[in-house]
């Protein structure tokens, strides 16, 4: 604690205006980086992702830190809240490992279906062949 | 019930432990409820997001956030992110009045936490107020429901043969990763015919496919269940609002705890619509 309100009305403040200023620098970022800002200026995908995910939760250890004051309780009560949430990172790991093993199978069953599609044609091919050849 | 400081060694003997007027990490019954109340809640969320990126990644093509969140109250069509970004400005500053209303709150200031209050609630109905404008121009002026999801990606170039008569011509061309919408007209979805100019498809007709379906479902969901911690939260605020100007709070002295506690759910809700943001509408 020791902090008094007008140090506190004035922290708080500052953490709103630096919270506008990433959610501003968000948005352009992104807009820049899918090619909407600058004709023909885009950056890969992820490291967009990479940097919007980045800004993301430096918004979030504001408001659960700052905001919600959780760096102003006592150590036990900040780890029961934060460590719960490592399972998290398992479940993205795993959810996100098995979604793209789905993509995997959706585009092996479409590369099987046009393989047929393919052998279909080739069969009339060949019996075209077959009558062009007969009339000789 | 004193402050946990006030208690001296021998207080709390082990008689007393299972008594009561312990306070477990030095915070009251209500206020660790809450926290782990919205522990449970973050993982809620998580699940949620956690399936939409597994979906997401899971299929070849998904619809652009940048073409399907482009509309602006006044008829603004192409301007990708704006309205979402005033939306996160709204829950942003409703957050912020939240804090100032607890800080007032705590130093006993009644008029104070009355006027940061109102503040709040009102920036949690313009949020909402948002939601519902963004909902309806998805529902009514684009058509995307639960189970029909109109945005779609092009996965190879080609060139159109007839036009929708908004903004695609015959003869348009386009090129794999374009969007599009589906537009209906009476009950019958207008699905463009094209040709398919390069790929092993090349020289093939074809009609524009909808979208993954579960992206309106996944949108309508998560920022439904999003939208509906939103309004819990203004009746909570509502009834906390009045219990303040009542005096009850005044009677407990006890800073105002019950406003810290609407305060923690509030943040908690900015929380969630700060991950809302990054999956459906940054990357």
């Amino acid at each position: 604690m020791g902090h008094s309100y007008e140090d506190s009305k004035k922290k708080v403040l500052k953490i709103i205006i630096i919270l506008g200023i990433i959610t501003i620098g968000e948005v352009i970022f992104a807009l820049y980086g899918k090619g909407h800002l600058i004709e023909g200026a885009s950056l890969p995908g992820y490291v967009v992702a990479l940097v919007m995910i980045i800004m993301s939760i430096v918004k979030a250890y504001l408001i659960v830190y700052e905001f919600m004051h959780l760096k102003y309780e006592v150590p036990g009560l900040v780890k029961s809240i934060l460590l719960p949430t490592l399972l998290l990172v398992w479940a993205i790991i795993a959810f996100f490992w098995e979604g793209s093993d789905w993509k995997k199978r959706r585009d092996l069953i479409s590369d099987r279906n046009s393989q047929t599609i393919n052998e279909d044609a080739k069969q009339e091919g060949y019996l075209k062949l077959e009558r062009e050849t007969y009339k000789f | 019930m004193a402050d946990v400081a006030v208690h001296t060694h021998d207080e709390v003997t082990d008689d007393k432990i299972w008594e009561g007027g312990n306070r477990p990490f030095g915070a009251s019954y209500g206020k660790l409820m809450m926290w782990y109340f919205l522990l449970s809640d973050a993982f809620t969320f998580a699940g949620f997001l956690i399936a939409y990126g597994a979906l997401r990644i899971s299929m070849p093509s998904w619809p652009v956030p940048d073409f399907v969140f482009s509309t602006f109250p006044g008829g603004f069509h192409h301007k990708p992110l704006y309205f979402v970004t005033v939306m996160t400005f709204v829950l942003l500053f409703s957050s912020f009045t939240m804090v100032r209303g607890v800080q007032e709150g705590q130093r006993e200031n009644k008029k104070g936490v009355v006027f940061w209050m109102i503040l709040t609630i009102i920036g949690g109905m313009g949020f909402l107020g948002c939601q519902a404008w963004e909902w309806n121009t998805l529902i009514r002026g684009e058509n995307m429901t639960v189970t029909v999801n109109p945005f779609g990606t092009h996965v190879e170039s080609g060139t159109y043969l007839e036009g929708d008569g908004h903004e695609i011509k015959a003869g348009d061309s386009f090129a794999a990763g374009d969007s599009y919408l589906i537009h209906k007209h009476g009950d019958d979805w207008a699905q463009l015919k094209y040709k398919v100019t390069d790929g092993p498809d090349a020289g093939k007709e074809k009609v524009q496919a909808f979208g993954p379906k579960a992206f309106g479902a996944l949108f309508f969901f998560i920022t439904g269940f999003h939208g509906f911690h939103v309004l819990s939260g203004i009746i909570f605020l509502i009834i906390i609002l009045v219990n303040v100007i009542s005096g009850l709070y005044v009677e407990r002295k006890n800073g105002y705890e019950m406003v810290e506690k609407i305060g923690l759910y509030w943040h908690f809700v900015d929380l969630v619509w700060v991950f809302v943001f990054l999956v459906f509408y940054l990357i």
